[in-house]
C-alpha cells in the first residue's frame, strides 16, 4: 500500500486527472458552438444548411466514437492532446445538436411568428427569444452530456496513447505486480471518474428538479 | 484521393472486398455481442427499474447506488477490472463473456433509469383504482401500469439500444474480434485505412440508424397521443 500511495506516484495521477479534465473542458466548449450551430440548422424546414446539419448529425452518432477516434487519428497522423480534443468535438458537437435540436421544437412555433409580425430578424427571434427558453429545456441534458464526454476520455490512452487518467493508472498498475496494489489503483480511479461525474450529474438533477417546478 | 495511390484507391478496395469474410465475421461478432448484452441489459433494466419505484427504502437505496456508481464511472474501466483484475482472484472469463457482462450491466443501468421514469409517468391513482379492484402489486404492475408505460419506454429504450451497439466497439480494446478489431487488424497490415475504416462505419451505420429513425417515430408517435389526451381533457 504504502510504496503505491507515494506522493509522487499522486501526483502522477492528479496530472492524468488533469488532463481527462482538460480535454474534457476543451472539448465540450467548442462542441457547444458546433452542437447549437448544427441544431439551430438541422431545426430549419428546409434548404441546404438544414440537410447539411442533418446528415452531420445522423453519420456520426450512429457510429462508435472510438472509431471516430481512429480516423481522427489516422487522418492526423500524430498522437496528441489536439487530435483527442478535435475527435471528441466531433462526435459530442452531434449529440449537443441533437440536444439543440430537440430544445428549439419544443419552443411553440407561434412565437416565431409573433415575433416575426413585429419586425425582429431571424438571428433576433433565434438569440432573444427562441434559445433563451429552448436553454431551460435542454441543459439538464447538455450537462449531463458531459459525464458522456468525461468518461469517454477513458478511451484516449489505449488508442492515441495520451496520459488522461486511465493512461496513468495503467502505467502504475505495470509498476506494481500484486493483487492488493491493483485493486487500490483501481479504487483510486473508480472513485476519482465516479466522484467528478457524480457530481456533473448531481448538477443535472438539480437544474431538472427548479425548472420542473417553474 | 480515389485513384493512383489515394486513401481511397480502388485497388484497396478491391484488397478490402477479396477479405470480405473476415469484415462479416467481425460484423456477426458484433451484432451476437449487441444481442446478449442487450437481453443481459433488459432484464438487469426491468428489474431495477421496477424495484426502483418499490415502496421500500432499502430497496430503493440499492438500486440508486448501482444506477449511480455504473453510470458514473467509464465502461471501459468496468470492462478492464474484469479483463485485469478477475484474473488474479482466479476466475478467467474469456473476452466474449467479459464484453457481454460489462456492456450488459452497464446498459442495464442506464435502462432501469428508463423503466423508473416509465413507470413514474404513470399517475398514482393508477394504482390505487388496481388495488381497490383486488389487484396485487405485482398483478397491477404487470397487467396495468407496464403495458401503459411501454409507450413512454420505447423511444429512449431503442435509443438505449443504440448505444449498447456502438459501446460493444470498446471489446476491440481488449481484442476482442468485432468490426473495429477487424478493421484495424486489417489496415494495420496493408495501411489501407480508408477502404477498412469506411466498411467499419457503415456496418454500424446499417445497425443503428434504423433503431435511431424507428426510436423518432415512437417518440414523435408518443408526444401526439399524450397532445391528444390533453386535448380531450380540456
Amino acid at each position: 500500500m504504502a510504496e503505491v500511495l507515494t506522493r509522487n506516484n499522486l501526483l502522477f495521477i492528479l496530472d492524468g486527472l488533469r488532463t481527462t479534465l482538460y480535454i474534457s473542458a476543451l472539448s465540450i466548449a467548442l462542441s457547444l458552438v458546433f452542437g447549437t450551430a448544427l441544431g439551430v440548422m438541422r431545426s430549419l424546414t428546409r434548404g441546404i444548411p438544414q440537410k447539411i446539419a442533418a446528415v452531420y448529425i445522423e453519420v456520426v452518432r450512429n457510429i462508435p466514437n472510438l472509431l471516430w477516434i481512429y480516423v481522427v487519428f489516422v487522418v492526423f497522423r500524430l498522437k496528441s492532446i489536439q487530435a483527442g480534443v478535435v475527435s471528441f468535438t466531433i462526435f459530442t458537437s452531434a449529440a449537443i445538436g441533437e440536444i439543440v435540436r430537440g430544445g428549439l421544437n419544443s419552443v411553440n412555433k407561434g412565437q416565431w411568428e409573433a415575433a416575426r409580425s413585429q419586425g425582429f430578424t431571424f438571428l433576433q427571434i433565434l438569440l432573444y427569444i427562441v434559445l433563451p427558453q429552448a436553454i431551460r429545456n435542454i441543459l439538464p441534458a447538455i450537462v449531463s452530456q458531459f459525464v458522456t464526454v468525461v468518461k469517454d476520455t477513458s478511451l484516449l490512452w489505449s488508442v492515441v496513447a495520451i496520459q488522461e487518467l486511465t493512461g496513468k493508472i495503467t502505467i502504475l498498475v505495470g509498476k506494481f505486480s500484486r493483487v492488493e496494489q491493483f485493486f487500490l489503483l483501481y479504487g483510486i480511479m473508480t472513485l476519482i471518474y465516479f466522484v467528478v461525474n457524480f457530481v456533473i450529474s448531481q448538477i443535472s438533477r438539480r437544474l431538472q428538479k427548479r425548472w420542473a417546478h417553474h | 484521393m480515389f485513384s493512383g495511390n489515394g486513401p481511397f484507391a480502388w485497388f484497396k478496395w478491391e484488397a478490402l472486398f477479396q477479405d470480405w469474410r473476415l469484415f462479416a465475421k467481425g460484423f456477426l461478432y458484433t451484432i451476437e455481442l449487441s444481442i446478449f448484452a442487450l437481453l443481459l441489459a433488459l432484464v438487469i433494466g426491468v428489474i431495477v427499474g421496477i424495484c426502483a419505484t418499490s415502496h421500500s427504502k432499502v430497496l430503493r437505496g440499492i438500486m440508486r447506488v448501482f444506477v449511480e456508481f455504473f453510470q458514473n464511472t467509464p465502461l471501459l474501466v468496468q470492462m478492464f477490472i474484469l479483463y485485469y483484475g478477475l484474473p488474479f482472484l482466479g476466475v478467467i472469463l474469456s473476452v466474449t463473456t467479459i464484453g457481454i457482462i460489462s456492456v450488459g450491466v452497464y446498459h442495464g443501468a442506464y435502462i432501469a433509469e428508463v423503466v423508473r421514469s416509465g413507470i413514474g409517468s404513470i399517475t398514482k391513482g393508477q394504482f390505487e383504482a388496481a388495488y381497490s379492484q383486488g389487484f396485487t402489486y405485482w398483478q397491477a404492475m404487470r397487467h396495468i401500469i407496464l403495458p401503459q408505460a411501454m409507450k413512454v419506454i420505447m423511444p429512449p429504450l431503442t435509443m438505449q439500444a443504440v448505444n449498447l451497439i456502438k459501446n460493444t466497439s470498446l471489446i476491440a480494446i481488449i481484442s476482442g474480434a468485432d468490426i473495429i478489431f477487424t478493421a484495424k487488424s486489417w489496415s494495420s497490415t496493408n495501411i489501407y485505412y480508408g477502404p477498412a475504416y469506411v466498411t467499419a462505419g457503415l456496418l454500424y451505420f446499417i445497425l443503428c440508424f434504423p433503431l435511431t429513425r424507428a426510436a423518432k417515430k415512437m417518440e414523435l408517435r408518443a408526444q401526439e397521443g399524450m397532445g391528444g389526451a390533453r386535448e380531450q381533457m380540456a
